[in-house]
């Protein structure tokens, strides 16, 4: 059924409304609601969750159902993911609203039987609070203090159905720009709104919209870069796989904003799902006729193509990944001319990141004030990320810009794993750097993670406690943009592999004082000459290390130690006088190198000694066998 | 990895794919990405065949295969076992587990067990941080490995029986 004009769009919605009725909660407590027999049942189908078996709890969710006739009244739903990764599989019953944690196939039962049959919460299922072992069945405080813009939909609606969007306002903004708003005036409300790449930069994303509409041209084009690839991030694929949609009409609208007939997605191939979820999207929105020629009755026309990347980091990069779409090797190449004069096929091109089109629909709704009086005085709105690492709660997280680390780390988080000792925090990914302690009270946006010597980039945030070994930290992104490196210019393909080598180096104890200083001016030459921002950023996380965590580069040049007991040939193990004899470690050495007689102290042969740990692992003496 | 089907049909099956395409040359990812899907990897003679369909140089198709990592020239095993190495698995110990599931198949990341079995290579971030260490086999993903007994679990459920 294609839609002819806005009213039609506007009747689609009215008749669709009831699909999203019961997930409604009106407020938190989700009391006031009127609890009917209808029940939806949520299993969460993010990567963590989809990981470890939520597609099987959905279908055995479907099996009980049936098996008891409720099936009728309660509907099963795989939407995108609930954010809460650490506790998954996920499931939310509405309207209820209440939230189970970490469900097994079995527990299934339990939840039909109990939940639905019963009328009971089913109590252990519920998140607990590990510190006052109070259980939560709604208000978790892993989603106090989020506000969730980009990933509005992601976990609320099913993202295979079109009708489920369209009923959460979707295609609106679109209709909007279509029929009420003039190109410029779309440009002026993303302007005024102050939203700014979420890919890494940071570019002003009305300007960038400005400029490719001001390049005189018969066709532009509008890409949406989906080339994810910081280890570590995946809030992209999280709404590509949660809320497809948003993106194509994201699109659709800077494609009437600034004048392009085409668009295209550049999606990474390690992605199937994303891939799948999208291919879908875009069938349903040509049956609709949202896109194709025409679109919503106007003289509007739009399509969208997909394209695949195939493993290349740089091709985040919008001039390789412009290389890349035209099927050529993914390596950048100069600037100016920028995309935005001449892009795919020399045409005037937009590329935005996959998070930043997911604002924009709010943004044409609401208005532009509404936007920008969330987050900082620079930096507007919210930021996706990718919480992971020692933290107690993983997981996918969207606060207002200007939260400080402190209140992701450790509200949001949880706090360190095992009560370790918070070290440090990882952002930008290889291309940014890692805050210590001192700035864990520094708000979170463009302007303050550039000061300190990190960056935003895509919004992975890695948290790294006591355990982890900073220079081992710089040494594993190197050896990452050293890999990803395109080779074009020498000073990165070149100066990538030296620091890694200097840094291989230091971590074998075989560093001196003068290849730190070696090392700060390489990186300094990097920054400078490199054509793109791999190049220019790769030196970040060693020139954040070096800056603030210097005395661990000391330790491991000088006194030839690793502080964090990290790099294993700085290691020593020992057997204590605590030992008992038993011998455990003599059957598990794989070198044979400790020696003892039973129910007396053994010896590690220091020299012949591998440092694997294996002894240390099978000990059963608590301290008997030491590693420093 | 590829399809079950002779050379002949392979062929038939690519030269098809690439008939169909309206523009050639700027559709050389795709076709490569097809050919993948066909053949498992792609040797030089399927690169040949390719450069001459689309009428480009042999070498434009060499440089773009080797310079994406999805790409191979080697074939792989009948399981590819991939160790995540994204930052949030390597502070929780993707070496270690990597260490480990070369232990067990007793090859190198990038190698091939010698009765063709499993690949093992190592890739960045499949976005399951919480519960790092993963492994993929298969694109099924595995989490929390971190004892040598899981991943020894794991890797028997893909060695035929007996």
């Amino acid at each position: 059924m294609k839609l002819k004009s806005i009213d039609a769009l506007n009747e689609l919605q009215a008749q669709n409304l009831k699909l999203l009725e019961t997930r409604r909660i009106m407020d938190s407590a989700g009391s006031e609601k009127t609890q009917g027999p209808v029940r939806h049942v949520m299993v969460c189908g993010g990567p963590g969750c989809h990981s470890s078996g939520s597609p099987g709890i959905a279908q055995r969710s479907e099996e009980e159902l049936n098996r008891l006739e409720l099936s009728e009244q309660i509907k099963v739903f795989q939407p995108g993911c609930f954010g809460f990764c650490e506790k998954g599989p996920m499931i939310q019953i509405f309207p209820d609203n209440v939230t189970y944690c970490e469900v097994s196939s079995e527990d299934v039962t339990t939840i039909v039987e109990e939940h639905f049959l019963q009328g009971k919460i089913v109590e252990h299922l519920l998140f607990m609070d590990p510190e006052t072992k109070e259980r939560f069945a709604r208000s978790i405080p892993f989603y106090n203090g989020q506000l969730r813009i980009a990933l509005r939909n992601v976990g609320y609606i099913a993202p295979e159905n079109i009708l489920e969007y369209i009923a959460a306002d979707g295609y609106q903004a679109l209709a909007k720009v279509l029929f009420s708003m003039k190109p410029f005036e779309v440009i002026d409300v993303l302007k005024q709104s102050g939203l700014r790449g979420r890919g890494g930069a940071g570019f002003p994303t009305g300007s960038k919209w400005e400029f490719t509409r001001k390049s005189p041209a018969d066709q532009r084009y509008i890409i949406c870069n989906a080339d994810e690839g910081d280890p570590g991030a995946f809030m992209d694929r999280s709404v590509l796989e949660g809320d497809p949609h948003s993106v194509l009409e994201a699109m659709l609208i800077a494609g009437a904003a600034i004048g392009a007939s085409e668009g295209y997605i550049y999606v990474r191939a390690e992605y199937p799902a994303a891939i799948h979820r999208l291919k879908i999207a875009i069938e349903q929105a040509r049956e609709y006729g949202l896109l194709g020629k025409g679109i919503l009755g106007s003289d509007f026309n739009f399509e969208i193509e997909l394209k695949y990347g195939a493993g290349a980091f740089v091709c985040g990069e919008e001039t390789a990944l412009i290389h890349s779409i035209e099927g050529a090797r993914g390596e950048p190449s100069v600037k100016p001319p920028f995309p935005a004069q001449k892009g795919l096929w020399g045409k005037p091109t937009c590329v935005n990141n996959v998070e930043t089109l997911a604002n924009i629909p709010p943004i044409i709704l609401k208005g532009a004030e509404w936007f920008s009086n969330i987050g900082t005085e620079k930096s507007k709105g919210t930021k996706v990320f990718a919480l992971a690492g020692k933290v107690n709660n993983v997981g996918l997280v969207e606060v207002p810009m200007g939260t400080t680390l402190r209140q992701i780390i450790f509200d949001i988080g949880g706090g360190i794993k095992q009560h370790k000792t918070f070290k440090a925090a990882q952002t930008g990914g290889p291309s940014g750097g890692c805050i210590p302690t001192k700035y864990l009270d520094s708000p979170i946006d463009y302007e303050s993670l550039a000061a300190i010597g990190s960056m935003m980039g895509s919004g992975g945030l890695i948290v790294l406690d006591e355990d982890d070994c900073m220079v081992n930290i710089a040494k594993y992104f190197l050896e990452f943009t050293m890999d990803e490196s395109c080779g074009r210019c020498t000073a990165c393909r070149v100066g990538t592999k030296r620091l890694h080598e200097i840094l291989e180096k230091i971590t074998e104890g075989k560093g001196t004082l003068e290849d730190l200083d070696n090392m700060e001016r390489l990186c300094n030459i990097i920054k400078d000459t490199a054509l793109c921002g791999l190049g220019q950023s790769a030196p970040n996380p060693i020139l954040s290390t070096l800056k603030y965590f210097r005395e661990e580069y000391i330790a491991h040049v000088v006194d030839k130690t690793c502080p964090a007991g990290v790099c294993k040939s700085l290691l020593k193990y020992e057997i204590t006088d605590k030992c008992v004899g038993c011998s455990l470690c003599v059957k598990k050495c794989p070198m044979h190198c400790i020696t003892g007689t039973t129910k007396k102290r053994h010896v590690i042969d220091q020299e012949r000694c591998l440092k694997c740990g294996a002894c240390m692992e099978q000990c059963r003496v608590v301290g008997a066998i030491i590693c420093h | 990895m590829c399809e079950a089907g002779t050379p002949n049909q392979f062929a038939q099956k690519l030269d098809n794919y690439i008939d169909s395409l309206t523009h050639k040359k700027e559709n050389l990812i795709a076709v490569l990405h097809y050919a993948q899907e066909i053949y498992g990897y792609l040797p030089d003679n399927v690169q040949w065949h390719i450069a001459q369909k689309l009428d480009i140089p042999s070498a434009t198709v060499y440089g773009v295969v080797s310079f994406y990592s999805f790409f191979t020239m080697i074939p792989r095993g009948e399981h590819v076992v991939n160790v995540c190495t994204g930052t949030a698995c390597f502070v929780r110990g993707a070496e270690k587990l990597k260490e480990e599931l070369e232990n067990q198949l007793k090859i190198k990341a990038g190698e091939t067990t010698p009765d063709n079995l499993f690949t093992l290579e190592t890739l960045r971030c499949v976005g399951a941080c919480g519960l790092a260490p993963v492994m993929i086999v298969d694109g099924k993903v595995h989490g929390r490995m971190q004892k040598p007994q899981d991943i020894n679990e794991v890797l028997a459920k893909y060695r035929p029986e007996g």
